[in-house]
């Protein structure tokens, strides 16, 4: 093994390093977050809008950007979560309970972050299944294909399946549900990005946890605001 | 016989003896000094620096401390300062103004030449300490910042907020943990000394006990070095922390270690007043606090009793009825006199009926007019933590309300005989700190006991011990030495009687009644008449506590009660010989006050006015020596040696602070 | 006062522990929290049982032996205090109290409430020093060090080493007691020639003595009896990843 190596995993095994690779991985997916939001937003700008995007998404690069963002997204959240769970597997062999137990400052939010966390990623898979492999629905179906001006032939006609999705109950709930705890997973997160790349200090905690706040309101508003127009306010609905 | 107390103190001119000394001193070479094994007890600042030092050196170190972690000594609590000869701040300081102002602070009663050796190793303290990252305070400008403490008119206390003994320490442990991690120091936490072992004369190792697991088990080394602080603890109520005790110096001593001045004990001026008796231990409020605050009671008792009964307070008694009398008794040191005068004086007003406790036990630390003067914020800056710390104890806001404080016993000048090399009586036995009795005469200065530890522990020990060493085998007794077995025997039938006494009244009972009585017969003022009394009833406490103490378990795990009997065991021994030297010194010097010798109004020093009726009256003619004890069995008086002490430097004079 | 306490009594390290309810009676009002103990001992040794052992040694707030979580909370509710400082005036008469040990499993319980925090001392071991030796060091003010440094340096050094961050954190880490001893090194100029080195070390030595890794709650800064600021927590994360970075790349 020469330096270079030994020095990789010698961060890869340190607690530190895991966190910072958490870290790394979580701005990854903030990032992401405000990229999908945007594209959904499409929907309120109507169906030729959002099912050219789609498209164009597809097609990007030969069809070829889709598989990269979707295996590099996958690898961020792999890196993340195994990381997290490593982490945590840890602390819970070390931590011991009290009789009485207290806390003092901890946000809620922090605390749970590793459920929080486990149910995104129940949330994540679902939602992949739903509606990128679409299984157990007929999004692939005929009734799905649609025109699209100045594009010969058929495209997927990502907004019907989408109001089609959230008329569901059931699934908007759960969606509604799995939004709001990735929100409070993000008030934490967004924060903690900075203190573990020491990036925090005193006199910057409150601007950075508005901002997480911030940061998780715009995220939870943004995606909810789609359910709620299509359920409660039959948006695209005929 | 009587003993052999050869100071080795080198002679030629003050300002060469060290330079001189360490030029004749025995080197040992490297590949040699690795064959040597030094045994060194206590891990403060003295035992710290030199466990650090001498595995520096190259010497084997076994490190011993009773607490968790060498980190937590009670050097830790030191919050003042700590004094060095830079003169940094240009105001006329200088080695040899240290070295008479720590003279003269101790009343005559120090070696002249382990005095000056401390001012001079005192500047190369600051720079090990700031080199191993001491924050010490500085000034905007990057460079270090001083203050003035008690018995000096110079600035030349370093000082780190009011924590200097933490960082000090902490400095010194990082040292301790550096060689811990290069293996040349082995550590020994949650250890007691229990005894010392002396082959053909020698200190040749130690007996422990393993307070975790209760395992008694022996060390033997080529040299032992204690370090293991001051017996203030035989007062019970003091400012040291719960766990310090005189075991180890005391169980030297009863192998033959003469026990020097035990009767040079310091109240501390500054500390919370007592309020009860359940009361566990007394809190310092750090002297540096009386370069701002402004001493005083009411000038008549009337008021006083007013304060006490809580019908008035401080705040309403005018300029007029307040009595600043340290700054109306000694003008030009004010509120900064030496500490054993300023508690002196405080006893005196409060006899006098004018303390202001509810206890009536207590005069207040005020600082009104500093906080009016340099604004609320640089007081805040200079004393936060101590006003913090007040608060906390009391429930009362020091910037509001002034503080009420009282002596309470604080630092051991005392402690066994050791010569120039810092060695004691008994070959191999070196004694550093606070343990051992030298530089500091009968009253220490502010901010010089953490100047003592470390000068001894930094500089003079790992210097001075290849003299004793260089003339020993390495390694030429070990554990399988019989003496080891024997003392081994002999402790482990101590514990068990210990453990077996199942008497009625807990160890923390005798403790108390041994503390309140030394408080009060030979505390701030001491009688022939009270000592005698002392005498009469420490044996009478000791018979008692052989008869009825209980310590519940067993001594095969952690137990407390068992370590505090142990400790109280000696302390009911060590009382006599402290009341012993007390009653023998028929004089007055620091912290020693005999109320027979004191000055009157007829005295020709009080008539021209160099001194006035009430203070301390010295006798050099017959007492200008060192009382070295030597134990001659338990309950039988000890036998005393004296040291003279020529002073060819200094003169002496009567210590004046008017 | 008159209070009801429930206590953590355990034999040993190998033996199973459990609450036990104590009263304690007749308490001063101005006695502290450990005062008050000493006098629930010394009911229990007048009755013949075994005391409640707990650490102690200064009962001043400053050497950090005293280890006491106080219904939950270690050192108890009071800010910035350590255990030894709290004053029963704090308290309501007629409290249930709840006095547990520094609960950790790095810290392993040695009797009642005494735990055994000597990992914090490997890891000074580790790293936590300036590599100097006695009587090498240049003058005092040869390095001007700005006022600003000092205080910072200072407020990190302040750590007692209680272990009350431990205690407190839901993942049992050190980071706090580990950072500000870094910290504290890596803002002089005397610690900078081995900051990467103690950063790496350091890290290393805590995850092997058994601790949790930091998860960013805070607890730890809200119970430090010495107020030490978790922004030494975000200066450790990065100095461990430019030590990291240096290392990989020199």
């Amino acid at each position: 093994m020469n330096a270079l190596t030994r020095a990789v995993l010698s961060f890869w095994d340190s607690s530190i390093g895991k966190k910072i690779l958490v870290a790394g991985t979580g701005i990854a997916l903030l990032l992401f977050l405000p990229g999908h939001l945007i594209g959904n937003l499409l929907l309120f700008a109507g169906k030729d809008a959002i099912n050219e995007y789609a498209l164009w998404l597809h097609n990007a690069g030969h069809g070829g950007l889709v598989w990269v963002a979707r295996i590099g997204l996958l690898t961020v959240l792999v890196v993340h979560v195994l990381l997290t769970v490593q982490l945590t597997v840890r602390n819970r062999a070390v931590a011991q309970k009290y009789s009485y137990p207290a806390t003092n400052r901890a946000s809620r939010s922090s605390r749970m972050m590793i459920w929080s966390g486990l149910t995104i990623l129940a949330f994540i898979i679902y939602h992949i299944s739903h509606f990128t492999v679409r299984i157990g629905n007929d999004y692939n179906g005929t009734a799905y294909l649609t025109s699209l001006p100045g594009h010969e032939g058929d495209v997927h006609n990502v907004h019907k399946m989408i109001i089609d999705g959230f008329s569901h109950t059931g699934n908007t709930v759960f969606y509604m549900v799995a939004i709001t705890i990735l929100c409070s997973h993000l008030s934490h997160g967004f924060a903690s990005v900075f203190q573990t790349l020491g990036l925090r200090s005193r006199k910057s905690d409150l601007l950075i946890a508005r901002a997480g706040w911030a940061y998780a309101l715009l995220i939870w508003v943004g995606f909810l605001s789609i359910p709620v127009a299509v359920l409660f306010f039959g948006y695209g609905r005929t | 016989m009587s003993l052999n107390l050869q100071s080795a103190v080198p002679s030629g001119p003050i300002d060469q003896k060290w330079t001189k000394h360490k030029m004749e001193s025995r080197l040992i070479n490297p590949t040699n000094k690795r064959k040597y094994s030094v045994i060194v007890v206590g891990s403060g600042l003295a035992g710290g620096a030199a466990a650090a030092t001498l595995s520096e050196l190259g010497y084997g170190v076994k490190c011993f401390c009773y607490q968790d972690s060498p980190r937590r000594a009670h050097s830790i609590a030191a919050q003042g300062g700590i004094n060095a000869a830079k003169n940094y701040q240009n105001d006329g300081d200088s080695v040899s103004r240290l070295f008479y102002d720590t003279i003269k602070g101790g009343d005559f009663r120090s070696r002249e030449a382990n005095v000056h050796r401390l001012a001079e190793v005192s500047v190369g303290i600051i720079d090990q300490c700031v080199s191993q990252g001491v924050p010490f305070a500085r000034e905007y400008g990057g460079l270090l910042d001083n203050r003035s403490f008690g018995g000096t008119q110079v600035k030349r206390t370093f000082y780190a907020r009011g924590q200097t003994g933490q960082q000090l320490l902490l400095g010194c442990y990082q040292a301790l943990s550096k060689e811990i991690s290069n293996g040349g120091v082995q550590m020994f936490s949650r250890t007691e000394m229990l005894d010392l072992v002396v082959v053909d004369g020698h200190a040749k190792g130690i007996i422990v006990r393993n307070m975790v697991t209760g395992e008694v088990s022996a060390h033997a080394a080529d040299a032992v070095v204690l370090a293991t602080g001051g017996y203030g603890n035989v007062f019970y109520l003091s400012t040291n922390a719960k766990g310090c005790n005189v075991m180890a110096a005391f169980r030297a001593h009863k192998r033959g270690a003469a026990f020097a001045n035990p009767c040079y004990t310091q109240i501390h001026p500054t500390c919370i007043p007592v309020s009860g008796d359940y009361q566990s231990k007394l809190t310092l409020m750090s002297e540096s606090l009386r370069n701002d605050g402004r001493i005083w009671v009411p000038t008549r008792s009337e008021l006083a009793e007013k304060i006490r009964s809580g019908e008035i307070s401080a705040g309403d008694i005018s300029e007029e009825d307040r009595d600043y009398y340290l700054e109306r008794k000694y003008p030009s040191f004010g509120n900064l006199s030496p500490r054993d005068i300023a508690s002196r004086s405080a006893k005196e007003v409060c006899d006098e009926g004018r303390g202001i406790a509810p206890t009536g036990l207590g005069v207040f630390l005020d600082f009104r007019d500093a906080i009016d003067r340099d604004g609320r914020d640089s007081i805040s800056a200079r004393y936060g933590n101590l006003f913090e710390m007040y608060e906390k104890i009391k429930g009362e806001n020091p910037y509001s309300t002034p503080m009420q404080i009282f002596p309470a016993v604080h630092y051991t000048m005392g402690g066994l005989w050791v010569d120039y090399n810092l060695m004691s009586n008994l070959p191999g036995l070196h004694v550093a700190g606070e343990a051992n009795f030298s530089d500091h005469g009968a009253n220490r200065l502010g901010a010089s006991a953490l100047m003592q530890g470390l000068a001894d522990g930094y500089f003079v020990l790992p210097s001075t011990i290849a003299n004793y060493l260089a003339e020993q085998e390495p390694g030429s007794v070990t554990e399988s030495h019989p003496e080891f077995s024997r003392c081994l025997e002999e402790t482990n039938t101590r514990i068990g009687n210990l453990v077996s006494a199942n008497g009625k009244r807990s160890v923390d009972s005798f403790h108390r009644e041994l503390g309140l009585l030394i408080w009060d017969k030979c505390g701030m003022a001491r009688s022939s008449e009270g000592l005698e009394y002392a005498l009469k009833r420490i044996p009478e406490i000791r018979e008692e506590f052989w008869e009825n103490v209980r310590v519940p378990g067993s001594g095969a795990q952690l137990n407390q009660e068992l370590e505090k009997a142990g400790r109280v065991a000696d302390f009911l021994e060590f009382g006599e010989v402290l009341c012993h030297d007390a009653l023998s010194r028929e004089e007055s010097c620091g912290g020693h006050f005999r109320l027979e010798h004191q000055f009157g109004e007829d005295d020709p020093e009080v008539i021209d006015g160099r001194t006035q009726a009430g203070e301390a009256k010295r006798n050099d003619e017959d007492f200008c020596h060192v009382s070295a004890w030597e134990h001659t069995g338990v309950g039988t008086k000890p036998k005393l040696t004296r040291e003279p002490l020529v002073f060819e430097n200094v003169k002496l004079s009567i210590r004046s602070y008017k | 006062m008159n209070f009801t306490l429930k206590v953590w009594r355990q034999n040993d390290g190998d033996s199973k522990g459990h609450i036990e309810e104590y009263p304690a009676e007749n308490i001063p009002i101005e006695a502290s929290f450990l005062e008050m103990l000493d006098i629930v001992n010394e009911k229990i040794i007048g009755d013949g049982g075994s005391p409640i052992h707990f650490d102690h040694d200064c009962r001043e707030g400053i050497c950090g032996m005293c280890s006491l979580t106080i219904n939950g909370v270690p050192h108890g509710r009071e800010n910035g205090t350590t255990t030894c400082q709290l004053h029963m005036r704090h308290f309501d008469d007629g409290d249930t109290i709840w006095i547990e040990p520094f609960r950790a499993g790095a810290f392993p319980v040695i009797r009642d409430l005494v735990v055994d925090r000597s990992a914090f001392d490997r890891i000074i071991a580790a790293g936590g020093y300036v590599s100097v030796r006695t009587g090498a060091a240049p003058d005092a003010n040869a390095i001007p060090i700005t006022k600003e440094d000092a205080d910072h340096a200072f407020d990190s050094a302040t750590c007692i080493g209680c272990g009350a961050c431990v205690a407190a954190c839901k993942n049992s880490s050190a980071m706090l007691f580990v950072s500000a001893k870094a910290s504290h090194l890596n803002h002089l100029p005397q610690g900078a020639p081995e900051k990467d080195r103690r950063a790496l070390n350091m890290v290393q030595a805590m995850d092997e003595a058994g601790f949790g890794n930091c998860s960013n709650h805070y607890e730890c800064e809200a119970v430090c009896p010495k107020s030490i600021s978790a922004d030494n927590v975000a200066k450790l994360n990065r100095d461990y990843a430019a030590a990291a970075v240096r290392k990989a790349l020199a």
